[in-house]
């Protein structure tokens, strides 16, 4: 490549650069700086070893157990899911990819709050059961409402990479299986399986990341009384105005997001089940 | 003869409306080299998909050694299929993916790594186990396909066009190579190709499709030298097919002039199809031959001259080591025995010639 090219790239590179910088790299500056500081200014680890105080590291506890059931169900949903859509003719997958993204194109914060209305003691839900002399669901400011939001908004980021892993896999290689003698669960086992499991592991950051550090979805669907570490942060800036505290609680919190990033790394390294 | 090993009867396919194979019905002898050959959307891959149980026939049976297996799925036949595109198991090493079909059987671990060992050297590559289908050239793939297979034991292996996607010196390596294979594992080859020299190069036996018809079954020579209908003698090879009249058996009428044939049978004054090989038309002065024409053009093919000539408004395709420069006037003879007298298709179903491909 010569100079003026390389220069060129550069150039168109610029705008990318600057929006790195001003939305990526500076706040996670001022993240650390606020985290490990106080508030004159010193330098401390205070504010990040404050996750072993009880109230904390039990939130944490809670993002990070109700997290995991969430994402364990979401794949466990998804992958049937995935499986059935990318075995349909494709005018038809296509349709159900597009039912699949609709609601994702709703906000978030309605889809909720959607949820929090059909869920309320004498929400939609609870009338259709008393029409029906059903007994009362009793799950609105309990972790089960927590979980049923992060798994209904949370799904088709479970959903799409794992069928765009299986749309990949060539019906031959399935059709050789078979041939050599494999029944159908030796199949799936042998080949289906290993092959998406790029889209299993993309799909499990894609949900789990987000399910991980919600505050919305906890406060909308929990009440108030079920506190998740996304909670805590929140309030510490929103509320206590302790930008320190709630940034040394970030600090933490990143500190499990990156340990899941790696995982995926090194699952899926050629980057095949990334679908965004 | 050797046995018959698989029977189709009365095989019929439709997708989607669409008539695929019509009322197929083909035998299969043990040990034999037989290519379904014909252009794309001639039914062949269907077939072998139906030998292979991966699609089920609408109407009619697979047979096989006795046995009616039209219903039995892939897993459970004694056969195995060495796919197109290769379809290795790209999570696998090569050793795993030669062992896949051994392991399933639950064969000893002693059991396997012989069998891989020495599939890896029937197919020339060995030492390759611990590597990765990716980081082989496609020939490469193909050979490990072809080993994964046969470490199975089939009694006949199914080849679905294997050398389609190689180029053409690796293609004509690959087809000496699978005649050696055949000869060693002496086992029943069943090959889908749509390249004629591929099916003239290899097989014991060559079947030619077309629309979901077989158009004609038999030995390379005989497919080449005597196809039965203009389709086969357009689709093999380069040939003169000419409308002409049977006068009589062991006379017919070209353009005109009658010729000497060796063909009887065929009835007297009826309309027929005349193959005539280009290599097999004799050029001449113009005195010498039974027709006269004017040399149009020439290109020079290494082993040969390509001439057109044009005689009584037909275009004659000729191969010759005489050369005759373009303007030449010449005169055109063919032996009696180098003229093929064909049937014109009774009925539109049977109209064979179609688009190659």
């Amino acid at each position: 490549m010569n100079k003026t090219e390389s220069l060129k790239k550069k150039l168109l590179g610029t705008p990318y650069f600057i929006w790195s910088v001003i939305f990526i790299l500076v706040p996670l500056g001022m993240v650390f700086y606020y985290g490990l500081t106080d508030r004159s200014g010193v330098f401390t680890l205070a504010n990040v070893l404050a996750i072993s105080t009880p109230e904390h590291s039990k939130a944490l506890w809670i993002a990070l157990f109700l997290s995991v059931i969430a994402t364990v169900i979401c794949l466990l949903l998804a992958y049937p899911l995935a499986m059935i859509l990318s075995r349909q003719k494709n005018g038809r997958q296509s349709f159900i990819v597009l039912i699949f993204i609709l609601p994702m194109w709703m906000n978030f914060l309605l889809r909720t709050l959607a949820w929090q209305t059909l869920l309320e003691k004498t929400g939609v839900i609870n009338s259709i059961l008393e029409f029906l002399h059903l007994p009362a669901l009793n799950i609105i400011n309990t972790p089960y409402a927590i979980i049923l939001g992060m798994v209904y908004n949370f799904l088709p980021f479970m959903v799409l990479p794992i069928y765009n892993a299986l749309s990949k896999i060539d019906i031959n290689v399935i059709n050789a299986a078979r041939d050599l003698g494999a029944n159908g669960l030796q199949v799936f086992l042998k080949i289906t399986l290993p092959l998406s499991i790029p889209g299993i592991i993309s799909g499990i950051t894609m949900v789990f990341i987000p399910a991980l550090t919600t505050f919305v979805i906890s406060k909308l669907l929990g009440g108030s009384k079920i506190l998740l570490i996304g909670n805590v942060i929140e309030e510490e800036f929103t509320q206590a105005s302790n930008w320190h505290l709630g940034s040394g609680l970030s600090i933490v919190l990143m500190l499990f997001i990156i340990i899941n990033m790696l995982l995926t790394a090194a699952f899926d390294k050629d980057g095949e089940g990334s679908f965004l | 003869m050797k046995k018959v090993l698989i029977d189709l009867k009365n095989i019929s396919k439709s997708f989607d409306g669409q008539m695929v194979l019509d009322d197929l019905n083909l035998y299969i002898r043990e040990n034999e080299f037989l290519t379904l050959l014909g252009p794309s959307g001639c039914g062949k891959t269907t077939t072998l998909r139906i030998l292979g149980g991966f699609e089920s026939p609408d109407k009619g049976s697979v047979i096989f050694d006795g046995k009616d297996i039209t219903k039995l799925p892939p897993n459970k036949r004694q056969l195995n299929t060495v796919f197109q595109r290769y379809a290795l198991f790209t999570h696998m090493t090569i050793a795993e993916n030669i062992a896949f079909g051994l392991k399933i059987k639950k064969k000893s671990k002693a059991y396997i790594d012989d069998k891989i060992k020495y599939a890896l050297k029937l197919v020339n590559l060995d030492g390759f186990e611990n590597r990765m289908p990716d980081s082989l050239s496609g020939g490469q793939q193909q050979r490990i396909a072809i080993a994964r297979a046969i470490v199975n034991e089939p009694e006949v292996l199914l080849l679905d066009e294997p050398l389609g996607a190689l180029d053409l010196k690796l293609r004509q390596d690959m087809q000496y190579e699978l005649i050696r294979l055949k000869n060693e594992l002496g086992i029943t080859f069943i090959y889908v190709t749509h390249d004629q020299e591929e099916a003239l190069t290899m097989s014991d036996t060559i079947v030619v499709m077309n629309q979901g018809y077989i158009q004609q079954i038999g030995s390379p020579e005989k497919i080449y030298n005597e196809p039965e209908n203009a389709f086969v003698a357009d689709f093999i090879g380069d040939s003169n097919i000419i409308n002409a009249t049977m006068i009589e058996d062991k006379l017919v009428e070209i353009f005109g002039t009658r010729f000497p044939c060796v063909d009887t049978g065929f009835g007297k004054n009826k309309p027929v199809d005349v193959v005539i090989r280009p290599e097999d038309v004799i050029l001449s002065s113009p005195a010498a031959g039974r027709l006269k024409g004017v040399v149009t053009h020439l290109i020079f093919k290494g082993v040969h001259y390509e001439m057109e000539v044009t005689a009584c408004g037909y275009e004659w395709l000729v191969h010759s080591t005489g050369m005759y420069p373009v303007g030449t006037e010449v005169g055109i003879d063919v032996d009696p025995f180098n003229i093929q007298i064909m049937n014109k298709p009774a009925s539109e179903d049977e109209e064979a010639v179609g688009t190659n491909e």
